[in-house]
């Protein structure tokens, strides 16, 4: 595994918001044009920093939701009590410019080299990394396999639904979700 | 060139919270966030000890007799890298002046060592003379084990990834040997003041 994921000083840039994808009611994937961006890993986060016009700043970690070789995107959740992700979720439009640096973090990543078996666990939001490293298995077409144990508060918070019942498709890759409250499990 | 996020406001600056607290990039919460990197580990008190590794040497105290020694109780305000900051928050410990006092030293630099194989690296100074200690309680109770319980290295003025939980001794060393997050690049120092985050910073 490399042993050193950043190299020299990230520095912050201005990323356009290309697309906004409604995944569920509170969640959005952000499709980011970013025109010097390193490339990424699998699991890795970026910085985004919001800047009022008063200069106050306030900054967030996010996942990067996106495969290696894909456009840069994070998928973020609204919390109601939040700073960050309502402007992210509800006030962010196509055309938009915010400022990220990254990519950050090798610890919790996977690449196609490192093999498997994968066991995926992941609650809610904490499917965005995991999501990044399914499409990134899938796309270096490996057959290493995976399954991933996904919980949500509700089926109607299953954040990917329609791609995760697409891999699940797929004999050796199936996702198995666990809703929380309201209703009976769903493919457990 | 002065970048402004169209229609960001930020929350209403009414928070309590003393600016002149909230290093650059942090927001203050009231929780206390959880975030490891691998299971919780949960040695019995019988087995604990603390260990300072001095080049051939070792200075080693079991549980009952490093809960002998004099302790403190610091009201601090801590920040980790996540961004999250927490104020006046009160823990028990003792000083790491206390423990060097019994060991012959003149190493420049510490590798703080846990259960579960996490290490940072941290200078000397920045461990001595009042500002670091092995805390063993949070707000009056025991160090609960996904805080760092028994007992955890609380050094405030740094991020928080250098307080390391479970911690089980410190090794002096001649050279600043990376420890785990410094390893996959982050600062190797981490001045929360300085928004020391990652390498370059």
């Amino acid at each position: 595994m490399a042993r050193t994921a950043v190299r020299g000083r990230l520095s912050w840039q201005i990323a356009t918001v290309d697309d906004i994808v409604v995944e569920t009611a509170r969640v959005r994937t952000i499709v980011l044009g970013v025109s010097e961006w390193p490339g990424h890993r699998a699991g890795q986060h970026l910085d985004v920093r919001l800047t009022a016009e008063d200069g106050y700043r306030a900054e967030r970690e996010y996942s990067i939701a996106s495969a290696p070789g894909e456009p840069v995107a994070i998928t973020v959740e609204r919390l109601d009590d939040g700073e960050v992700s309502p402007y992210l979720t509800d006030e962010l439009r196509a055309g938009d410019e915010i400022e990220l640096r990254g990519p950050i973090g090798g610890y919790f990543v996977w690449d196609v080299e490192h093999g498997g078996p994968l066991l995926l666990v992941a609650g809610g939001s904490g499917i965005v990394p995991l999501r990044a490293m399914l499409r990134h298995r899938r796309r270096s077409e490996s057959d290493v396999p995976v399954r991933l144990l996904y919980s949500s508060r509700t089926i109607e918070d299953v954040i990917y639904r329609a791609e995760l019942d697409d891999l699940a498709e797929h004999p050796i890759q199936s996702p198995a979700y666990r809703c929380s409250r309201h209703g009976s499990p769903y493919m457990w | 060139m002065n970048f402004v996020s169209r229609g960001f406001r930020g929350r209403k600056r009414d928070v309590d919270a003393d600016p002149s607290r909230v290093p650059p990039g942090q927001y203050v919460t009231e929780d206390f966030p959880v975030l490891s990197t691998g299971p919780t580990p949960h040695t019995p008190l019988d087995e604990w000890t603390f260990s300072i590794k001095n080049g051939g040497g070792t200075k080693t105290w079991t549980w009952d007799e490093f809960r002998a020694l004099p302790t403190e109780t610091p009201t601090v305000d801590i920040h980790c890298v996540t961004r999250w900051s927490k104020l006046d928050t009160t823990w028990e410990g003792v000083s790491v002046d206390t423990l060097l006092e019994q060991v012959e030293h003149d190493a420049p630099y510490v590798l703080a060592f846990c259960d579960g194989g996490y290490t940072t690296n941290l200078p000397l100074e920045d461990v001595t003379d009042g500002k670091a200690w092995i805390a063993f309680a949070y707000d009056g109770e025991p160090l609960d084990p996904e805080h760092g319980g028994p007992a955890r290295l609380l050094v405030p003025h740094l991020y928080f990834w250098k307080s390391a939980k479970w911690v089980r001794g410190l090794e002096l060393r001649d050279d600043d040997e990376p420890g785990f997050w410094e390893t996959y690049g982050y600062h190797s120092y981490g001045d929360p003041w300085r928004e020391q985050r990652y390498a370059g910073d």
